[in-house]
């Protein structure tokens, strides 16, 4: 009697299991089928569009001797209006794309106790470095978070699973977290562009969406001139050929993680 | 054997629980809903796709437009020599502007709940 | 043999019934949760990990450290062992079961869980975390589970298991390993970039783990019919000490390294810590009692006639416990994400509901901890029977 409830008990088990397995098979081949119809279905073919800007790799020269609190401000406002970044009151929940910092807060590393009078209290933009080779893809477990071919680091809301492994990987602090539903923060809703939902880690997108119709990114247009936009492995672009000119920093380009953002100090 | 009424009270439990949703909707069954078409979808006349292809495939279709939009900047659909932008807010619902009457009656009726407008938008309805 | 666990006296139940009613009680805090979102936790823009991921960690560390009784037993045929072997395995199990809840209890979006399998990536090491520990949970359950039924039917094992025991002694050690991992790999982190850190990890595993099955073997002696062996607990003792002394001159090591060099993005959050930083220490006092804690164990463990009064091992293995709990549990986590990256200082402390989620993942794990023990013991007084 023992006996027989034990193998009975050893078959439920064994059939439970082969019955959950079987069913994850189902589903990763159902995914597989989803993938491809997308991708290759008879007739349909995705391609960029027509006017969209393009790069080997996108990158990013701030000017500092033409910022101002103001132009930082409009940049910000410009940023967080178009991607629907909410305004929490509550600082812990706080999101922002790119704001403003102070020399010490932007270059830990190099703090001067002699430092050039303007830039101790100039406000300078912080945002995402889109690093060359950077630690919160590598750190992502889902790749919700990934390197496009022009080199733009973005996210991917849908499959992020919100574990902030990304926000612990990034040396730059540039990575918010929705801690709640951000949409009863955001004052004036952009219909164009989508929302986030509570649980999923947010930053800075290059401007992605603008890119595609021929538009330089919100900030850059917001600057008067302070920030250039441009093609990083283009030896002709504006931002190299403002590199060539004058000496530039990075932020932390001692981690190995390459950004993609300059600042001419 | 002693524990057989257990075994069978337990077992008729277990059956009651289990059939509980026939039970629960006995009599309630309805015909599947048909969804309404805009003014402006019927006066298109065709989707991106034909009907019966939509009808079966549209969340295989969306699908695959976000994760070539997402992440390979290919925002661009093409078929039959006609391009769309791949976008759930700013092209389907373009058309189909009925959220309520062209998606909402389906999913309802399936109960599935696409968690889409959890971050994209849909045109506000007048009623 | 399951039924063991269904069978027992009123203190039992009462015991089983008060658990179950702290678990509802912190599921009702986890729903709260799902609905609003993870705000309702301490955690922030800069302190992006908390209680929730401490726990984890700390917990992996309490299931790595059944190899402490593995390793004697079966590589180094130390008999007395095998008496208690089990007990350790089980408490794998428990702690393993915690850490996947704390896991699940800490994701913005914990219904997408499964996208780590549907979409692996071999360079995030949370995927390979998700490996090992799944793996360690099977193990154990295989291992203990069949080793118990051989012990109550009166057979050795079953020879496919020697292979699988044997495999455990690296896969345990896998597990703290790759938990360290998840720090110390991230460039911009200067508390964790320390390869001292996964050693450290399994000192104070190897320490808190044996401490915490000194108390559980003294309990289950009082408890039930059933004793551990006071040579079996006094060994256990001494394998905490080591432990407990290695985690210390680990964590002396890095003290030296960051002080010593002066690098401010090293010191900067041992200052933070242990003195607090710009007139911010809300988890000073914690830090300097969890030292006190450790310290005073090691000595108490460290004298021959304190270490076999039975009383007072108790006192110092809870000691021991606390202060690596403060240690793993609350330091490590919060201090490595202040100063936050651009040396601002933003502090965490866990809220109510925050605590109450893992005062019920800790109940979940002492059910499961509670029935393996029943039915081990059970099996023990069948077989003395």
């Amino acid at each position: 009697m023992e006996n027989n409830r034990r193998s009975f008990l050893k078959f439920a088990g064994v059939s439970v299991l082969g019955l959950g397995s079987l069913s994850l098979l189902d589903g990763l081949t159902s995914d597989d089928v989803i993938a491809s119809s997308g991708q290759t279905s008879a007739e349909a073919t995705y391609k960029k569009t027509a006017n969209a800007l393009t790069a080997k790799r996108w990158g990013m020269v701030i000017d500092t001797k033409k910022l101002s609190g103001k132009i930082c401000r409009k940049m910000e406002k410009a940023c967080h209006q178009i991607h629907n970044v909410p305004h929490h009151e509550n600082k812990k929940h706080e999101i922002k794309w790119i704001w403003e910092a102070h020399y010490k807060h932007v270059f830990p590393g190099k703090q001067d106790e002699f430092l050039e009078e303007r830039l101790k209290e100039l406000p300078i933009p912080v945002l995402c470095n889109h690093c060359a080779n950077p630690p919160c893809v590598q750190a992502c477990p889902t790749q919700a978070t990934f390197q496009r071919e022009d080199g733009i680091v973005l996210m991917d809301f849908h499959r992020c699973i919100g574990c902030r492994f990304c926000m612990a990987a990034c040396p730059y602090g540039s990575r918010s977290f929705n801690f709640r539903d951000p949409r009863e923060a955001i004052a004036h809703e952009n219909e164009k562009f989508p929302t986030r939902m509570k649980g999923v880690v947010e930053k800075c997108n290059f401007c992605a969406e603008r890119l595609a119709v021929g538009k330089q990114p919100a900030c850059v247009e917001a600057s008067k001139g302070a920030l250039v936009f441009g093609d990083l492995a283009d030896p002709n672009s504006e931002v190299r050929q403002l590199l060539k000119e004058n000496y530039a920093i990075r932020r932390k380009q001692n981690l190995g993680s390459n950004p993609s953002v300059y600042y001419l100090v | 054997m002693n524990d057989k009424p257990k075994i069978i009270i337990g077992l008729i439990i277990f059956f009651a629980v289990f059939t509980f949703p026939f039970w629960y909707n006995h009599g309630a069954a309805s015909s599947a809903p048909e969804p309404l078409l805009s003014d402006k979808a019927k006066e298109a006349k065709h989707c991106v796709r034909d009907a019966d292809f939509m009808r079966k495939e549209h969340m295989q279709l969306l699908d695959g437009w976000r994760d070539r939009t997402v992440r390979d900047a290919l925002r661009v659909y093409e078929i039959d020599g006609k391009e769309y932008m791949a976008s759930l807010s700013n092209t389907c619902m373009e058309c189909h502007s009925n959220k309520a009457d062209f998606c909402d009656r389906c999913h309802e009726y399936t109960s599935v709940e696409p968690y889409c407008w959890d971050c994209h938008k849909y045109p506000k309805e007048k009623k | 043999m399951l039924e063991k666990a269904l069978k027992g006296s009123k203190a039992y139940w009462i015991w089983i019934f008060a658990l179950l009613g702290i678990i509802t009680l912190g599921f009702g805090f986890y729903l709260k949760q799902l609905d609003f979102g993870l705000g309702i936790t301490g955690m922030n823009r800069d302190v992006t990990w908390g209680f929730y991921i401490a726990q984890f960690t700390f917990l992996v560390g309490v299931a790595a450290s059944a190899v402490m009784l593995v390793i004697p037993y079966y590589l180094h045929n130390y008999k007395a062992f095998g008496k208690i072997t089990i007990m350790g395995e089980f408490l794998a199990i428990s702690s393993v079961i915690m850490c996947i809840l704390f896991i699940i209890a800490d994701l913005g979006q914990p219904m997408r869980l499964l996208n780590v399998l549907l979409y692996p990536t071999p360079h995030s090491m949370l995927f390979w975390d998700m490996i090992v520990l799944s793996g360690y949970l099977v193990i154990n359950l295989v291992v203990g589970w069949n080793v118990l039924d051989a012990e109550r039917n009166s057979v050795p094992p079953a020879k496919w298991l020697k292979p699988l025991i044997y495999l455990s002694v690296p896969w345990a050690i896998s597990i703290h390993t790759v938990t360290a991992f998840l720090y110390c790999g991230l460039p911009g982190r200067g508390f964790w970039l320390t390869a001292v850190l996964a050693p450290r990890f399994l000192a104070s595993a190897f320490a808190g783990g044996p401490a915490f099955l000194i108390i559980l073997c003294l309990l289950v002696r009082k408890v039930t019919n059933f004793d551990p062996g006071k040579e079996q607990i006094q060994t256990l003792a001494k394998v905490v000490v080591y432990g407990s002394c290695a985690n210390m001159f680990f964590f002396l090591c890095e003290v030296f390294v960051a002080m010593y060099s002066q690098i401010p993005e090293h010191m900067d959050h041992l200052q933070y810590l242990f003195f607090g930083l710009h007139g911010h220490g809300v988890l000073v006092p914690w830090m300097w009692t969890a030292m006190v804690l450790i310290v005073s164990g090691i000595i108490l463990l460290l004298i021959p006639a304190a270490r076999q009064n039975e009383s007072v091992l108790a006192v110092a293995c809870v000691f021991t416990f606390v202060g690596i709990w403060i240690d793993k549990g609350m330091g490590m986590v919060a201090g490595g994400f202040v100063p936050n990256p651009l040396h601002e200082v933003n502090e965490y402390f866990p809220t109510f509901p925050e605590v109450m989620i893992a005062v019920a993942v800790y109940a979940t794990g002492f059910l499961v901890l509670t029935m393996l023990y029943k039915v081990f013991v059970g099996v023990k007084e069948e077989v003395a029977g």
